[in-house]
């Protein structure tokens, strides 16, 4: 059965690991911060100048001036740091994040991503988005396998506008756990219950099948 | 030396038509609210106003968006005004919308004496269309040019007649390099504090880069999504 957001969080979650930098973008990617697993100890940055993002404040207790960069306001943990955006992406483009975690319109097959632009209808900005899929060591995609039409979003090529190029290395979707190759996807993993044919039916890019693909253990 | 003026009128003197200004913030955090309400209110138009967002539709730069003052915004998300979308969309205000560690990136350049940098972010996008790339270690980037506007106008926490400013938590973001790339740099402050009681050991901004300092009014500190456990 496909996962919900929350099943997608909770796998990616376990590619933590003690002592991680990690930078969790808007939408399903925050959720992963539930999930940690224990005595996995992670430090969340965030691109608005915080590096130590705690849980969301206890009622009564919201700060105007402490927020996340989707603009929710959170507690900072103890050892928390400030600082300006400058220095922000000084961290993020200095490749001192060890894992970026971001939502996606489009994957393709060599690791481009779309994730910002739909021409006409929605151009929001792309945020930091850009600076974090060009500079980070490590790149997680979490989405959805098809859009709301049951169309793929693991392509052969983007037709949104670029966030980046050659950048995604995982993506962890509804369905499956994706790899991205020099030969194009890999199957690496299934969600509990869903077929291996289901997975390629739903994807468009070239997808490397071998053997016995096992199913993510939730 | 004495940078403390009146009020919010004396602190924008000189802010005219079709100048380009810097506003600190991120989202509604760190927004100078009462020079924007100003600004409002003096009727300049034709601006071009470098801020990361544009506010929402009836707070913050969105009261300067819905009187139509603002010719170009240069930032790099506005999700969260459906009247700055409108406008782009329609064509009706001019966007150049730049990644946002890059934006962060040209403000810095623009007040520390750099004319231009390579950064990766952008590169195979439509980001990249006019700019030169060169390759360094096998890696591409771009070539961004720095950013310097006729006034910043800057939201602090504290400041002392010298000009040195404090921050509280993410209110600091954009605000910092934008004090050092107005030509004019204003900050707008909740408490101005005697002089020699701030710590040197934690000022933020150091005065040198700040020539008014004024106590905003009223400071509604807006929140875009109060985010509390249940």
């Amino acid at each position: 059965m496909a996962l919900d957001k929350n099943g997608i969080a909770k796998r990616i979650a376990q590619e933590l690991k003690d002592g991680y930098y990690v930078n969790l973008g808007i939408g399903i990617p925050t959720l992963v911060a539930n999930y940690i697993p224990e005595g996995v100890e992670v430090i969340l940055q965030s691109e608005n100048g915080l590096l130590g993002i705690g849980p969301f404040p206890i009622k009564g207790e919201a700060k105007a001036d402490l927020i996340n960069a989707g603009k929710q306001t959170v507690t900072a943990i103890p050892g928390a740091a400030f600082f300006d955006s400058a220095l922000s992406f000084a961290m993020i483009r200095g490749g001192h994040v060890d894992l970026t975690v971001l939502g996606a319109f489009e994957v393709t097959d060599q690791g481009d991503i779309s994730s910002w632009k739909i021409p006409g209808k929605m151009v929001k900005g792309m945020g930091g988005a850009m600076d974090l899929v060009a500079s980070a060591k490590n790149i997680i995609v979490a989405t959805t396998h098809t859009d709301r039409n049951g169309k793929s979003k693991l392509l052969k090529k983007c037709e949104l506008p670029l966030t980046g190029v050659k950048c995604v290395k995982r993506i962890v979707t509804d369905l499956a756990v994706v790899d991205v190759t020099s030969e194009g996807f890999k199957l690496i993993e299934r969600a509990p219950g869903v077929t291996v044919d289901e997975i390629i039916q739903k994807t468009e890019g070239k997808l490397i099948v071998d053997g016995d693909i096992p199913e993510m253990n939730l | 030396m004495n940078k403390i003026v009146n009020d919010v009128t004396e602190a924008i003197k000189g802010i005219d038509s079709n100048m380009t200004l810097m506003l600190g913030g991120f989202g509604l955090c760190g927004i100078p609210e009462n020079a924007i309400q100003a600004l409002v209110e003096s009727n300049v138009t034709g601006l071009t106003c470098i801020s990361n967002n544009a506010g929402v539709d009836d707070f913050g730069l969105g009261l300067l968006l819905q009187k139509h003052q603002i010719k170009k915004m240069i930032s790099s998300y506005v999700g969260e005004n459906k009247e700055f979308e409108r406008q782009l969309l329609s064509g009706e205000l001019e966007v150049e919308l730049n990644p946002q560690g890059t934006l962060a990136e040209r403000v810095r350049a623009g007040g520390a004496g750099i004319p231009a940098f390579f950064v990766p972010a952008g590169v195979g996008t439509e980001v990249a269309i006019g700019k030169e790339v060169r390759e360094f270690n096998g890696k591409s980037y771009l070539l961004e040019t720095a950013l310097e506007a006729d006034f910043a106008i800057v939201k602090a926490w504290k400041a002392d007649k010298y000009g040195n400013l404090v921050f509280r938590d993410t209110a600091n973001n954009f605000n910092n390099m934008m004090a050092s790339a107005g030509k004019i740099t204003i900050a707008e402050v909740e408490e101005i504090v005697p002089v020699g009681s701030l710590d040197p050991n934690e000022i933020h901004t150091p005065g040198i880069f700040v020539q008014r300092v004024f106590k905003g009014e009223t400071f509604e500190k807006r929140i875009e999504f109060v985010t509390e456990q249940a």
